[in-house]
């Protein structure tokens, strides 16, 4: 197996983008992942996208075909790849992708991931994100996405693992690094205050506990690490790439409170690595809904079981305020949830902090970053380490 | 009317929580299964249909206010983890509950009641919810 | 062959409004007009109740009484309603379904206003008698509906009771049956049509008195009794006035019908309204108890039973399920515009 590195990332600006199209995003990111890389564009011998559920978002299937088209990839007839896990559509993309390059299968990938969500209503957003759970057993029941996780939450402060207001304050640290990202959704500092008080949505998460509606997409360019150089002077490693699965239905599970999946996943990616938790430096999280982000930084290892909301209510999760900064993309909360483009978007955070270019946000001297892409409730888990060069 | 053989066929389910059983190890399914995951192999062959008890206690609950379409009509409405009297743990909703009085711990039972339906002239789904159980 | 009722078992939704809230919408004095038809609240099903939910609940509490019942022997399951959630499809199959009696059985639904229940009972006892089926199933039960601003939405209400009928461990036996039918307009939904009409003082005399008082006399004089003879009695009750005054006309005492009088408290349950006054009754009954039932359906007719209650309810696991006194505690109250929103009333986007 080869080393594989990541030697060009694009991201578009993350929200409602009703002037643009899912193909118009999608090439956007490409295109600059594609610059970043310094690559005419024929050096590319595989495509893997990210994508959830265009069939449902914008009544295209097929949508491989639709950006190997419009990258202009389909003319030297590049083979395209859609990859769909709910949530982890980008996350899964990304791996797919590092696994083409080490194997010696392809030697320059061009990864995207990519959602245009506001072309459809609220509702029917929601029932498409329902059908990421159990749709038949979960969903069908009446029981929603959200509802889903609220019902962790409420698990985690009767068991006293965590209280409303450490779940709710990983909402406030997700804004905090959002104010500082361009591309972010909301740029706005928020207080503790304004997640308690937000509308309810399934209680006792509200509004404000919730990821946001978004459009957008991103893109990273691999290579087998010993050719990056030929292509930039700004890459960095793929330490690890490991991918985890657990029951689709969380009833289906002993403990609600962790995901065995995101245990399973970090476990695999460390050894992978050669690296433990302690570590990391700067970590990109699914925090679809505040108390994911809880779960993943405990279930990544970060932080003992209980521990984990004390942390972030206490700021340690902010760039420069502890061990490790977490989320300083804003994550899902803040820079948005375009679904497929989620996963890749991490991968470009991580890799913009590892480069040092992360600007405001930028986490010093950071040798060792993590993603981690959730879909559905836990049910498919990739971790991903990358190593500063 | 493309729904109707899908939702036709989850009867046992959803009517009478009708599960399975792998005779093999004793774990019981609910929502069926056909397949044990821990025997694999070992249990084909060895498993039998399972009634699950139709009372339980809440595990965990949420009061969702955002609702699917077919919910309007209730919302605000409570959903719930129900960990039954024999171990199985089910997710569904919990109805005829003052909202303030919703607790973990809570005994509930099953009842049958209306799911969705298919707009004014389609199939109307029915199915279990779960009701405080004094 | 001793024909008669094996186990029964009865359900009312929990929600209630008063006849006050109803007259406030309408500026109408409800609690005068409550008073008027003695009726004091009555039940409303939550958005996801139907007769095939009300019929279903009835139905398991009447087997979880007799647990030793293989719900496989049932031969025949009626649910009589004039509020079938379908046009054309049976709920007695989806109740069927529920407690396990299908698919070596018959099924229909049946409609005669409110005395499909009761017509229902007759059926089954005939299946039985005639050893056609070991057990048959008959259950009443409605979701009724009453125009907005009608004089019916004052009574209009939500309830059901199921009989298990058969031969073997029977508690209340059946000592006969008969009905007297006409064809008389009093009440009527036409197909597609969501509220019904009626005839207005129509539905009286003509109608509700003349049917129930022949069909009672004919049983008097069938059995050689009067009402003396009987421990209880339970009338159609399309309010709580009507039941009073022909149970009064034909020499019940106001303590005979107490038990089998609901409407006063749960309104007019339609199809589930002499089934769920005689299980109130059978919550009480004692052996040697004799009830006398007699059921009323617009259009019109009335279907009447002289009942024996038998040892066998000593052995009868009637603490198996909620008597119906439990079923009825502890109501919600709900305002007009809660009410407006169970029902369906309020006209919501696509």
């Amino acid at each position: 197996m080869r080393d594989v590195a990541i030697i060009g990332v694009g991201v578009t600006k993350f929200g409602e983008l009703w002037n643009k199209s899912f193909r118009a995003i999608g090439i956007e990111a490409g295109m600059k992942a594609m610059e970043d890389a310094n690559l005419s564009g024929n050096e590319v011998d595989g495509i893997f996208v990210g994508n959830m559920s265009a069939g449902r978002f914008i009544n295209q299937q097929h949508i491989d075909a639709l950006i190997a088209d419009y990258s202009g990839m389909a003319t030297n007839h590049v083979p395209a790849t859609r990859v769909e896990a709910g949530d982890a559509s980008g996350g899964v993309a990304f791996r797919q992708a590092v696994m083409a390059v080490a194997s010696g299968m392809n030697d320059v990938v061009l990864v995207g991931g990519a959602e245009k969500m506001t072309d459809l209503d609220d509702t029917s957003i929601n029932a498409i994100m329902d059908s990421t759970a159990d749709a038949e057993w979960e969903a069908g029941m009446g029981v929603t996405f959200a509802g889903l996780h609220a019902m962790i939450a409420q698990r985690m402060i009767h068991d006293g693992t965590a209280t409303r207001e450490e779940i709710a304050s990983f909402a406030v640290n997700s804004h905090f690094h959002g104010a500082l990202n361009p591309n972010a959704q909301f740029r706005k500092a928020i207080t503790l205050d304004t997640v308690l008080r937000s509308g309810p949505v399934a209680t006792p998460l509200g509004m404000f506990d919730c990821a946001p509606i978004s459009d957008g997409a991103a893109s990273v360019v691999l290579c087998p690490l010993e050719d990056a150089k030929k292509y930039t002077d700004s890459y960095v490693k793929v330490s690890a790439v490991a991918q985890a699965s657990d029951t689709l239905s969380l009833s289906q599970r002993e403990d609600i409170t962790t995901y065995g999946a995101t245990v399973a996943a970090a476990q695999r990616a460390y050894q992978q690595a050669g690296i433990t938790a302690q570590d990391i430096q700067v970590a990109e999280v699914h925090d679809n809904y505040t108390v994911a982000g809880i779960m993943a930084l405990q279930d990544l290892g970060f932080y003992k079981r209980g521990e984990a909301g004390k942390a972030v209510l206490e700021g340690r999760c902010q760039v420069g305020a502890g061990p490790v900064a977490v989320n300083t993309s804003g994550g899902l909360k803040a820079r948005g949830h375009p679904i497929g483009a989620t996963g890749v978007a991490q991968i470009v955070e991580i890799a913009e902090q590892l480069r040092g270019s992360a600007d405001k946000r930028q986490v010093e001297n950071a040798k060792y970053g993590l993603a981690q892409s959730s879909g559905g409730m836990g049910s498919a888990v990739t971790v991903s380490i990358m190593e500063a060069i | 009317m493309s729904t109707v053989a899908r939702e036709w066929r989850e009867i046992p389910g959803r009517y009478n929580l009708e599960g399975t059983k792998c005779e093999n190890c004793g774990s019981i399914f609910f929502p069926a299964r056909d397949f044990c995951p821990k025997c694999r192999r070992a249990g084909i062959g060895k498993i039998s249909r399972y009634d699950v008890c139709r009372r339980g206690k809440v595990f965990s609950f949420s009061i969702v206010h955002d609702a699917p379409d077919f919910n309007n009509m209730l919302k605000p409405y409570v959903v719930a983890m129900v960990q039954t009297d024999d171990g199985v743990m089910v997710s569904a909703q919990l109805v005829d509950v003052d909202l303030d009085k919703v607790a973990i711990g809570m005994p509930v039972r099953a009842v049958l009641r209306k799911l969705s339906a298919d707009g004014a002239s389609g199939v109307i789904r029915y199915g279990y919810k779960f009701v405080p159980d004094e | 062959m001793d024909v008669g009722i094996v186990s029964y078992g009865a359900y009312v939704p929990r929600y209630r409004i008063k006849p006050e809230e109803i007259g406030r919408i309408w500026g109408v004095d409800g609690k005068g007009m409550g008073k008027g038809l003695m009726i004091y609240q009555k039940s409303v099903p939550s958005p996801d109740e139907d007769v095939v939910t009300i019929a279903t609940e009835a139905a398991r509490y009447m087997m979880d009484r007799v647990p030793e019942v293989d719900p496989k022997d049932i031969g025949a399951v009626y649910v009589g309603s004039e509020s079938h959630p379908y046009a054309v499809k049976p709920t007695a199959t989806i109740v069927a379904e529920a407690i396990r009696a299908t698919p070596a059985m018959t099924a229909a639904d049946m409609e005669f206003a409110c005395k499909a229940g009761t017509a229902g009972i007759q059926a089954c006892m005939g299946l039985v008698g005639s050893g056609m089926v070991r057990y048959g199933v008959a259950i009443g039960a409605d979701t009724s509906q009453g125009a907005p601003g009608d004089a019916l939405e004052y009574s209009a209400s939500a309830g059901g009771a199921a009989y298990l009928i058969g031969s073997e461990k029977v508690i209340a036996k059946i000592n006969k049956t008969l009905s007297f039918t006409t064809d008389t307009p009093d009440f009527w939904r036409r197909e597609g049509q969501p509220y019904p009409l009626h005839g207005g003082r129509f539905t009286g005399e003509p109608a509700y008195f003349r049917h129930i008082t022949s069909a009672a006399k004919m049983m008097f004089e069938a059995m050689g009794t009067t009402a003396a003879d009987y421990k209880y009695a339970v009338f159609h009750q399309p309010n709580g006035k009507f039941p009073t005054r022909v149970a009064a006309q034909l020499g019940f005492t106001p303590e005979q019908i107490e038990y089998g009088l609901l409407t006063p408290n749960i309104g007019n349950t339609y199809s589930g309204a002499v089934p769920l006054g005689l299980a109130n009754v059978l919550d009480h009954a004692e052996p040697g108890d004799r009830v006398f039932v007699t059921s009323y359906g617009s259009g019109a007719g009335s279907d009447a039973f002289d009942i024996t209650v038998t040892d066998e309810i000593l052995n009868y696991r009637r603490d198996n399920a909620p008597l119906l006194e439990k079923v009825m505690a502890d109501p919600v109250y709900i305002d007009y515009g809660t009410y407006a929103k169970f029902k369906g009333k309020i006209l919501m986007s696509e």
